[in-house]
């Protein structure tokens, strides 16, 4: 790939004493120019364009995406949309504020199992030696658990849950969220833990704190921001998950809380799954909620990202 | 240490007479990381409210016997200790002694300033909670400070992030958080090594004011520096004969007979810089 | 002993407890992710043992599904699941190649400095930092890809995709069906759809492990071949890629994996028919859609067969995933030294 210096211009006698005093005698300099007529910039440069435009082409779903949302569903988004009960096939309007209502509730209540767990076991984690085989086992499950079916989780809270209490329930649905969620929050927690300098925790150490000390006095309070990041962007996988809802917490037709009761061990209904339903329907009214529906999901989805991002930039290096 | 513990009386080998004005003995006859020994027959004795300095060049040992002195070296995998360091009349590395314990009565500033990520009132607090104190914090947060004098340059921002002040500031600001309870004994480990001149230089007359409340022990690599500074010093150096580099004590006493009177060649040799 | 106003000392008993405690809690917890994952492992597997006793592995090779007449087999299932996620990691994999590639070369920071230049703001305060941020922008917009839940996808499929391809489609299958792949018309949900949005789904594992891999290539690698007079792209691929290649294909095992067992878009976009067919417009079934559509009408008989092809899905993705894992733990290891 080396420019063939003495090649240069053929023809010319080459004059060994010229050319060691200057080394680039009988090169021609208008040949160093950039051109496109040249086979291998040219090829570059196609590679480029190449690139570019499959990357842009990439991001057109998710312009179509958002824009189809913001359209179809924006046109069904109202008051009532918030406030009332989903509709019976050919009933002209409804809405899915129960599924809202659950939507949180399911959420609420996985990251209340997963959370705990998570984060304790991060903590032991991000303080385990290097040679500690519990601590190298349970990071690569972790690792292995992200991607771990969705449909599956479902299949095993109905195992553990729906067939020990006898119905389907959302805290059946929470224990599948739950599954999904808690990997994010080991390993992120772990990794936000193990951001804090170790200087800070040499200098707490070197003042006579114990673990447990050092843990809650400088660790935690510095890795905050990190492990907030880490529990939203869990939410947001756990609040579109449809799969581990559809036998767990099924769905319902009724609002959560009714006349001062709350009703967790009943079917719950969800955004997701009642955007799955809707979609299937042949009536007008149902897809245009689901797409409504859909809008919401994704705007709350998105929301929690961005707040989750904008926490990660904040944390101390 | 907890009041359960007894002197016993391998914690006193030789049984000699207990020098009242020496608050820590360091005799350490042989430090392993795992195979490799790093330090051997090093016997430090230090003074009640005196400024003991260690140099030598890098890679002797210094800060690892610095760091025995507290325990911190515990940390580290495969450390191991052939000897004893005597403190408050006991080994504190015998069998029962809790190093956390250890640590609440020696305090340790570092190379690099590493104050909390919190504000300037919690860093210099934090000892004080840690020791569960009862009293006045606010008070004693501004005496530490002004021990430290940095108080008149914070006073103002004392919920201000302790990461938002200079190098300089924020190593005194680990300087008072050290001393807010008021140990016996401070550990300073090249602490100026990380810092402009002139922060060095006030630094250095803050040790000389500390020195009458505390006993100081520092090590630096800047000759000049532990020549303004330390009463005693001990001077280290490599030992390269068993094929590994282990750092051992060449000489030990008052720092004007070091500086300008060393008996052994190593020394003479190194303070006329002839090697660093 | 010298007596002072003690400040310090030593920890109280509550402090020791409580450190002993919170340590044996924090390990306890880490013993319970541990007995959590094998757990669900053997829940799924030990309720499909009855089913596999009874159905044995006929199960696995037969081709029809009769809840009604009691006849069970997942042969469709099982090819429709391997078919539609190898196609889509063909263009997940080109797609996210060509995107990771995109943001690790800074080809779109290049551009704005370009755009900036030619007004002449380049160094500007505040126009300065743009090239930075619509990269940033660029990468945050990718991984947003991943953010859209499945079951919206699914949504967008039916009502967009599905339409969209359905002249070309027409077209494809009236003049060249005789080619296999084009062998069956589109009536509406299929292969084709599903495939389209499975490789968008899981685009943005491929381009985030990748980017990761690239930028992960030592600087001074690529500045060996610049020396020698490479163009950009020769750089790339003579030495960026080959030695990201381990990493970026660590990630594209992981993408295979979600793509696997990815449920709610294919569930609404495959068409759930039982039918082994090499056509691309022909409807078909996954393992996930299919407990995603049998598991909440099954009687406890059927649930036991369920549980079987839950396995079979469970047997699947975990050897592809831990595959993947550990190609991505092992490259990225392995380059932490090199990092220069």
């Amino acid at each position: 790939m080396t420019p063939n210096i003495a090649a240069a211009k053929p023809g010319i006698p080459r004059n060994p004493d010229a050319e060691a005093l200057d080394p680039f005698h009988g090169v021609d300099f208008s040949k160093l120019e950039k051109s496109l007529h040249r086979p291998r910039t040219f090829m570059s440069m196609l590679f480029t364009v190449i690139v570019s435009a499959m990357t842009l082409f990439a991001l057109i779903p998710l312009f179509s995406v958002l824009w189809l949302l913001v359209w179809r569903g924006g046109r069904k988004l109202s008051i009532a949309a918030f406030t009332q009960l989903p509709p019976a096939p050919l009933e002209q309007s409804g809405g899915f504020g129960n599924a809202i209502v659950g939507t949180l509730a399911i959420c609420g209540m996985a990251l209340l199992i997963s959370l705990p767990i998570g984060l304790l076991s991060a903590i032991f984690l991000a303080q385990a030696k290097p040679d500690n085989r519990l601590a190298s086992s349970v990071r690569f499950a972790g690792k292995v658990l992200t991607g771990f079916p969705s449909i599956l989780a479902g299949v095993f809270a109905y195992g553990v849950v729906v067939m020990a209490t006898g119905g389907y329930s959302a805290l059946a649905g929470a224990v599948a969220l739950s599954i999904l969620m808690l990997p994010t929050i080991l390993l992120t927690s772990e990794d936000a833990i193990r951001m804090v300098p170790e200087r800070m925790k040499e200098a707490a150490i070197g003042m006579g704190a114990t673990d447990t000390q050092v843990v809650w006095m400088v660790l935690l309070p510095a890795a905050v921001p990190r492990i907030l990041t880490g529990v939203m962007l869990a939410i947001a996988r756990g609040a579109g998950e449809t799969a581990p809802l559809l036998f767990t917490a099924l769905f319902s037709n009724y609002w959560l809380l009714w006349h001062g009761h709350l009703k967790l061990m009943q079917p719950t209904a969800s955004l997701a799954v009642l955007i799955y339903n809707f979609a299937g329907m042949p009536f007008a009214n149902q897809v245009e909620l689901a797409w409504a529906a859909a809008l919401v999901l994704v705007v709350m989805v998105l929301i929690a990202n961005l707040i989750g991002q904008s926490l990660a930039s904040r944390q101390v290096q | 240490m907890p009041s359960t513990e007894t002197a016993s009386p391998e914690s006193n080998p030789a049984n000699e007479k207990v020098d009242p004005s020496v608050v820590m003995d360091c005799n350490i006859e042989n430090l392993y990381y795992g195979s490799f020994k790093a330090v051997r027959d090093t016997r430090i004795p230090f003074q009640k409210n005196a400024i003991t300095a260690f140099i030598g060049p890098s890679g002797c040992g210094k800060s690892t016997v610095l760091r025995c002195l507290n325990r911190m070296n515990d940390l580290v995998r495969g450390f191991r200790l052939e000897g004893h360091v005597q403190f408050r009349g006991q080994d504190i590395y015998g069998r029962k002694v809790d190093p956390v314990a250890v640590r609440r009565y020696i305090g340790m500033v570092f190379q690099q300033p590493n104050p909390f990520a919190t504000s300037v009132y919690n860093n210099v607090a934090f000892g004080l909670r840690l020791n569960n104190f009862k009293g006045n914090k606010a008070a004693k947060v501004e005496e530490s400070l002004k021990s430290a004098a940095l108080w008149d340059e914070v006073k103002d921002k004392l919920n201000e992030s302790g990461l938002s002040l200079s190098g300089g500031q924020q190593q005194r600001l680990c300087i008072a958080r050290a001393i807010a309870t008021e140990p016996e004994v401070l550990l300073l480990d090249e602490p100026c090594s990380a810092l402009d001149p002139v922060a060095t230089r006030s630094i250095e007359e803050l040790m000389k004011q500390l020195k009458a409340r505390f006993t100081i022990a520092i090590v630096t690599h800047n000759l000049q520096q532990a020549q303004r500074v330390s009463d005693k010093t001990g001077f280290l150096y490599v030992d390269t004969s068993e094929g590994s580099r282990t750092g051992y004590l060449v000489e030990f006493g008052d720092s004007n007979q070091i500086f300008h009177d060393p008996k052994q060649k190593e020394t003479q040799q190194y303070i006329k810089g002839e090697f660093s | 002993m010298p007596t002072e106003a003690q400040i310090s000392k030593p920890p109280s008993r509550t402090q020791t407890v409580t450190d002993i405690a919170f340590r044996a809690l924090c390990q306890g917890f880490t013993w319970l992710v541990a007995v959590i994952a094998v757990i669900i492992v053997l829940k799924i597997v030990l309720a499909a043992l009855p089913a596999i006793r009874q159905y044995g592995l006929g199960f696995l090779s037969g081709q029809v599904w009769d809840p009604n007449k009691k006849v069970y087999s997942i042969l469709p299932e099982i090819w429709g699941t391997l078919y539609s996620s190898i196609l889509a990691l063909i263009f997940g994999t080109a797609f996210g190649v060509a995107a990771a590639l995109f943001l690790a070369e800074g080809f779109t920071a290049d551009a704005v400095f370009a755009l900036l230049k030619v007004v002449n703001l380049q160094f500007h305060p505040f126009w300065g930092k743009l090239p930075v941020q619509v990269e940033n922008l660029l990468s945050n917009l990718i991984e947003l890809l991943a953010a859209i839940p499945s079951v919206v996808y699914g949504l967008w499929g039916l009502f967009v995709i599905i339409p969209l391809i359905r002249p070309a489609c027409h077209w494809l299958h009236a003049d060249l069906g005789w080619i296999p792949i084009f062998g069956t018309d589109l009536s509406g949900p299929g292969m084709l759809p599903a495939v389209i949005v499975l490789s968008i789904m899981i685009l943005p594992t491929i381009t985030a492990i990748g980017r990761g891999a690239l930028l992960a290539v030592p600087t001074r690698l690529r500045m060996a071949a610049y020396g020698l007079g490479a163009t950009r792209w020769e750089a790339i691929f003579a030495v960026t890629l080959p030695t990201a290649s381990r990493g970026i294909f660590g990630g594209i095992v992981l993408a295979f994996g979600r793509a696997l067992g990815e449920t709610m878009a294919l569930a609404m976009l495959v068409g759930n028919a039982n039918v082994i067919s090499a056509s691309l417009f022909s409807p078909a079934n996954t393992l996930a859609a299919l407990l995603a559509n049998a598991f909440p009408e099954a009687s406890p008989k059927d649930v036991g067969v369920l549980m079987y092809a839950a396995t079979v899905l469970l047997v699947i993705t975990l050897l592809v995933n831990i595959a993947g894992a550990y190609i991505v733990q092992f490259t990225a290891s392995e380059l932490e030294g090199e990092k220069v």
